[in-house]
């Protein structure tokens, strides 16, 4: 019932050289380059025509042998043919290689290869559509690819069978439209255009794909669709700022709410500045202490002057010395209050009143030692509050949970602008298509 | 489904269908096309010499696609300049026809079709010419000049012998495709998708030593 077809499809001998010309992928095969000398041969024609001479000046030797069967995509597929392709970008040239991939019943893949870097090639049946900003639009995984590099690539070198008639030195105009880890390739020749999808692997995973014992060939370099060690960090970093800041702010806004502010010590005083020299003045002595006051509980304490300095300044030396210990913290302001009238009008500068400070002040008994100077008489008030909020510790906070997000932008960045200086909009300099 | 069975006209041996509606087969024994004439069956006298082929399909494959199965029936195959190509003929449950075509293990389904818009005339056909169909554009993809390599199994009209023969294939940009057949006035049309061999789910295809 079921028609009989020759399932065998026989190899031959090169016309050229002899030698035994293998064929793996049954009558798919258009073009057959003898792996002996290179000549290109008609696997249909009974005379088979040698459709190029040899053209083996310089012999390249496939990383993966002709023959090799691996698995890609979990079908097993056997390595059939060879090509040396270069594309010249500005005088200088740049090649790579593909190997033809054959499954009787998937037909034909492809990997190429360049400085390192893999792709699994499957041939489109269909084209995508091209978008008005020049970015390619896939249906089957809704990815918008963008463009990457155009250029006239000229095949240099083949080995083994080919679903087409192919030739040393055809010549394609291929565009690269990249969405790491894929990538979309056209080639355009005068009568023709076909599509394909890669998808990056690195040589490991090709190697072991292919059961192969060697070692792939050196990776260098960013390849345009090779997936950034970075990809979606930048985001991620952000989004866990966002959380960890909220929860800084939050934790502020809280402590706002709970913070006890409870006044300790309120105390008015009048420096008046030492008499004028050349007169020493006996017994002056500006410096005081306060009552004493009770910290209840460790924490901040705030200490707010408030003076009615006039065209004059004044220099606070303040000690919070506990009464029990005698260990003392000492901090110090000043303060300076001018204003007059000139051309502009009436101008004012500096302060009467100021606010200091201390981050940590251990519970306890405590007076306020006070060492004042200043150029004219001045009355004070002295308030102190324990219990009051700092916003220092979470603006540091916040400072170094910008460190990752910031650095992880950086280093993403810089991957791509690595990836994209390879490409047309990054190589041409004046080219600038985004 | 039916199995009506006649005698081959030039051989004898019987004949037998997977298909009611078969309007042409070949001879599993003799390899003699033969067609419908009323009730009976003519032979044609034109023998069937295939070509050498590496198709993974073959008659009697069984598989679905959109949810729908399907057995091989038949098989047209032509030949152009830079190689081949089959156009497996499917026969649905529900007795209905469709095209599994085949080249180089690019597989596609299509169906025949009634076009929204006139077909464009063969003279006026070029590369990127568009055609609307069922709100998509059809664009022409490639045009080949094909001849006629052989024929198996039951077909739905009568093709032998015939001459050279342009095909428009027109495909769109989400995996849809068309195919004009322009060997009869007014040309065929087809429509469908391209599709994977996985997808297929075929059953009874044909193996290949060391696969």
């Amino acid at each position: 019932m079921v028609a009989v077809a020759p399932t065998r499809v026989a190899g031959f001998n090169c016309p050229n050289c002899g030698a035994a010309v293998e064929r793996r992928a049954l009558t798919h095969t258009r073009a057959v380059a003898c792996t002996s000398c290179g000549a290109v041969l008609d696997p249909d024609d009974p005379n088979l025509v040698i459709l190029q001479e040899a053209a083996m000046r310089e012999r390249i030797v496939p990383a993966i042998p002709l023959g090799t069967r691996g698995t890609f995509g979990g079908h097993p597929f056997d390595v059939v043919g060879f090509q040396y392709r270069t594309i010249d970008v500005d005088g200088a040239i740049y090649g790579w290689r593909e190997y033809v991939l054959f499954n009787p019943y998937q037909g034909f893949r492809y990997l190429s290869e360049y400085d390192g870097h893999w792709n699994f090639i499957r041939p489109l049946p269909y084209w995508p559509a091209e978008m008005k900003d020049g970015r390619i639009a896939a249906a089957w995984d809704g990815q918008s690819y963008r463009h990457f590099q155009t250029a006239l690539a000229t095949t240099r070198f083949v080995l083994g069978e080919f679903p087409w008639r192919v030739r040393v030195g055809d010549r394609v105009a291929v565009s690269d439209f990249v969405a790491p880890p894929f990538l979309l390739s056209r080639e355009r020749t005068s009568d023709e255009t076909t599509w394909s999808h890669g998808q990056y692997m690195t040589g490991a995973e090709v190697w072991k794909a292919c059961g192969l014992e060697t070692t792939p060939p050196l990776t260098t370099g960013i390849f345009a669709n090779q997936p950034s060690p970075f990809a979606g960090k930048p985001a991620a970093a952000w989004r866990r700022f966002a959380a960890l800041a909220a929860l800084v702010l939050l934790a502020l806004v809280g402590r706002q709410v709970a913070a006890a502010r409870e006044p300790v010590l309120e105390e008015r005083h009048v420096f008046s500045p030492p008499p004028p020299a050349p007169q020493p003045a006996a017994g002056y002595e500006p410096a005081f202490v306060t009552e004493a006051f009770t910290i209840r509980e460790g924490g901040t304490v705030e200490i707010a002057v408030e003076t009615n300095l006039n065209n004059a300044w004044m220099a606070l030396d303040l000690a919070l010395v506990n009464t029990s210990t005698g260990t003392a913290v000492n901090v110090d302001t000043e303060l300076e209050r001018y204003a007059g009238t000139d051309s502009d009008g009436v101008w004012t500068e500096g302060s009467p009143n100021g606010t200091l400070l201390v981050p940590w002040v251990a519970p306890g008994e405590y007076y306020l030692r006070v060492e004042p100077a200043g150029n004219a008489e001045t009355a004070f008030v002295l308030r102190l509050r324990r219990d009051v909020v700092s916003g220092l510790p979470y603006a540091l906070a916040l400072v170094a949970l910008l460190l990752w997000p910031v650095f992880v932008s950086v280093r993403a960045a810089s991957f791509e602008a690595r990836r994209w200086q390879e490409s047309d909009a990054g190589s041409g300099g004046d080219d600038d298509d985004d | 489904m039916t199995r009506p069975t006649a005698a081959c006209p030039n051989c004898n041996a019987p004949l037998t269908f997977r298909w009611s509606s078969a309007v042409q087969t070949t001879c599993a024994h003799c390899r003699t096309v033969v067609v419908r004439h009323d009730v009976d069956w003519r032979a044609i006298g034109e023998v069937s010499d295939l070509p050498v082929d590496s198709s993974p399909i073959q008659l009697g494959v069984e598989g679905r696609v959109d949810g729908r199965a399907f057995t091989v029936v038949g098989r047209i195959v032509y030949a152009y300049a830079e190689g081949g190509w089959n156009e497996w003929h499917l026969v649905f449950s529900d007795g209905t026809s469709g095209w599994l075509s085949d080249a180089q293990a690019e597989y596609a389904v299509s169906w025949p079709a009634a076009p929204a818009t006139p077909l464009p005339k063969a003279e006026s056909l070029r590369v990127g010419l568009r055609l609307a169909h069922q709100g998509r554009d059809l664009v022409v993809a490639t045009i080949t000049r094909a001849r006629y390599e052989g024929v198996e199994g039951e077909l739905p009209f009568e093709y032998w012998g015939r001459g050279p023969m342009v095909f428009a294939d027109l495909r769109n940009d989400v995996g849809g495709m068309a195919t004009i057949d322009y060997s009869e006035q007014p040309p065929l049309f087809f429509v469908g998708r391209f599709v994977t061999y996985d997808e297929l789910g075929l059953r009874g295809v044909r193996t290949f030593p060391g696969w």
